[in-house]
């Protein structure tokens, strides 16, 4: 049974984040990157499977710069088989992404039994790769999955719908499934894992070894910026009943003309 | 010369960071009120591969070097100074074996605890000897076929959980250093007589104790090296775990000074942040210099003993100066919080309660320098 984990390395949600001189992206050689929180449960989840499956085999890949590979050696360490990092720019469009993912999974040589992902990844949060690349694979797909149980070749999964209701399918592998928050607990990797990820393989492809190339480029980034910072709030004084009428007269106006939220 | 850490280094620390933030730091203020010990984290962390960090890769261990080990317990320590007394104790404990055993117990002592959860002791100190260590008056006599351990130990850490003592006793006080033996005594032999745990002013989740030894027998081959190896033992075993407790003191002082960077940015006073004002900034300042220097001796230190290297004056100056520095942080982040530093609603207090320990247990600050003068004086 072969099993791949899609992760994506995002910066750690207490980095400081500065736009690039030409609005093109962010500044990443300060950035402390971290395994994208949602792909921790996908990682987790497929170790769950290998370890009542011990046949099973868990390739995590991840298509980004080289400079750091935080993720795939996070995942290796928690207990992951072996590797695939498809070299890119870390500005890639969902697009470019999952056709390199695609690529990367077929040039593997091995025959995707269930693919896993997060849902979303917290930096540009597009949630789009695990469609897309259902989409490309011809594979059901159901996201934001927080239950999971396999018997034979069928996943029975929960997905969160709004409410806080949930729906649940059957699913036939092959299949690609999202996972969200709550889903497992993501374990650690532990010390002697840590030791063991440096032996474990990881391949290494380019852009064009997988089949992507500048035309599948559907979006390009120009102008990313900071938000602008929040002014001071204003207060408003009401204490006196006498001009209470005024005072409300006067900030029902300033959410008209100023905040314009009414 | 090479200052950074190699990949797994930061790999280590990442992991135990991690740890620390989300095991110990969100629970380290209740076990600290209760006076509980955390045996349950203990565990997890035993589990992971962070505990008993100096057993040799051929006794089951990790095969960490003393460096991977301040690394570790700096950011143990990060989450709680009084957790990673425990965690430590462990390493105290276990060292005179590595340092002083032969293959036969190595294999018979070391072995188990990395394949369960154990807990370990040394038990050095005694009511009446505390920095004058070579006055012990603990006994050990010849009964034969095995050793008889007789007197009272002192503030021994962990001593309510421990599957294990090692235990420094004399041949006969007259001999001074030269009597003391070092042996290794399971936890449930007949004759050990556990105090009652201490209320202490810091490291109130650490479970430390006075044990009793009351005609306790230890088995003949439980002695490491010769009758009378005991100080050299002792010594060698204080050199490697110098380091290892300047690391946690290393862990709470950063941690204070992350807690004082962040509320300094936080609390407004005159219409400015404190972060603004000049008094805050140098308080501040003298914590990242501190810090900072702290942790080079630490290294230093550490690699030292990795390299095989006689570190005893290197390891003096990173105890007293890792040690005091945490006092002097933690004592300015309380003055930075002001009066909400005072406060056990805010974090910092503990901190400066814990810090205090770590000046005066393994060697105070004082014998520290009385160390630096002989080495230097020499």
């Amino acid at each position: 049974m072969n099993i791949f984990v899609c992760v994506k390395q995002v910066p750690d949600t207490e980095t400081k984040i500065t736009p690039t001189a030409d609005g093109s992206f962010i500044e990443t050689n300060s950035i402390k990157w971290i395994m994208n929180p949602y792909d921790e449960f996908a990682v987790e989840q497929a170790l769950l499977v290998k370890a009542s499956n011990p046949a099973a085999n868990v390739t995590v890949v991840r298509v980004g710069s080289v400079k750091d590979t935080e993720a795939l050696r996070t995942a290796m360490a928690m207990g992951a088989d072996d590797a695939i990092l498809v070299e890119a720019q870390d500005n890639l469009d969902s697009y470019s992404i999952a056709k390199a993912l695609k690529g990367a999974i077929e040039k593997s040589g091995k025959k995707p039994d269930m693919i896993l992902t997060g849902k979303q990844a917290i930096d540009d949060d597009a949630l789009q790769v695990p469609q897309v690349l259902a989409q490309m694979l011809d594979l059901p797909s159901v996201s934001v999955i927080v239950g999971f149980e396999l018997s034979g070749s069928t996943v029975k999964v929960k997905r969160e719908i709004e409410g806080g209701a949930l729906e649940v399918y059957a699913v036939n592998t092959p299949c690609l499934l999202a996972a969200n928050k709550g889903l497992n607990t993501p374990r650690y990797a532990s010390l002697p894992g840590i030791m063991k990820a440096k032996k474990k393989p990881l391949a290494q492809y380019s852009l064009s070894d997988v089949g992507v190339t500048d035309a599948d480029r559907r979006v390009k980034y120009s102008g990313f910026r900071l938000p602008p910072e929040k002014p001071a709030g204003k207060k408003f004084d009401a204490t006196d009943a006498a001009k209470q009428k005024e005072v409300v007269a006067q900030v029902v106006g300033l959410l008209r003309t100023e905040a314009k939220v009414i | 010369m090479e200052f950074g850490l190699t990949q797994e280094q930061i790999e280590i620390k990442e992991l135990a960071l991690k740890f620390s933030r989300n095991e110990i730091i969100p629970v380290a203020a209740q076990f600290d009120e209760e006076g509980k010990f955390p045996k349950d984290i203990f565990k997890k962390a035993w589990e992971l591969g962070l505990i008993n960090t100096c057993i040799p890769a051929e006794y089951g261990g990790a095969g960490f070097s003393a460096l991977d080990s301040v690394i570790i317990s700096e950011a143990l320590s990060y989450g709680c100074m009084g957790f990673n007394t425990s965690f430590m104790a462990n390493d105290l404990a276990l060292l005179p074996i590595v340092l002083g055993g032969n293959d036969e117990q190595k294999k018979k002592f070391l072995t188990p605890f990395t394949t369960e959860f154990r807990v370990a002791s040394f038990c050095l100190t005694e009511p009446g000897n505390g920095s004058d260590a070579a006055g012990i008056k603990t006994s050990v006599k010849d009964g034969g076929d095995h050793w008889i351990i007789n007197g009272e130990k002192m503030w021994i850490t962990n001593a309510g959980y421990a599957d294990l003592f090692v235990v420094y006793a004399t041949l006969d006080p007259a001999l001074k250093h030269k009597g003391i033996c070092a042996l290794v005594v399971d936890g449930k032999t007949e004759g050990i007589v556990l105090g009652k745990k201490e209320d202490k002013m810091g490291h109130r989740s650490s479970d430390t104790r006075g044990v009793r030894f009351n005609n306790v027998k230890v088995p003949k081959e439980n002695m490491l090296g010769n009758p009378g190896d005991g100080w050299s033992i002792a010594m060698n075993t204080l050199d490697h775990s110098r380091p290892l407790v300047a690391s946690s003191a290393l862990g709470g002082a950063q941690r204070a000074m992350d807690l004082s960077i962040q509320y300094s940015k936080e609390r407004i006073q005159f219409g400015v942040p404190l972060a603004k004002h000049q008094a805050i900034q140098f308080m501040i300042a003298e914590m990242g210099m501190k810090i900072e220097a702290s942790r080079l001796l630490i290294h230093k230190a550490a690699w030292l003993c990795d390299q095989g290297i006689r570190n005893t004056e290197i390891a003096s100056y990173a105890k007293a100066f890792a040690s005091d520095s945490c006092m002097q942080i933690t004592t300015d982040a309380v003055q930075i919080y002001g009066g909400y530093g005072y406060s056990k609603e805010y974090p910092v207090e503990k901190l400066m309660r814990d810090a205090k320990l770590i000046q005066i247990y393994e060697g105070t600050s004082q014998i520290q320098r009385l160390v630096m003068a002989r080495e230097l004086l020499k």
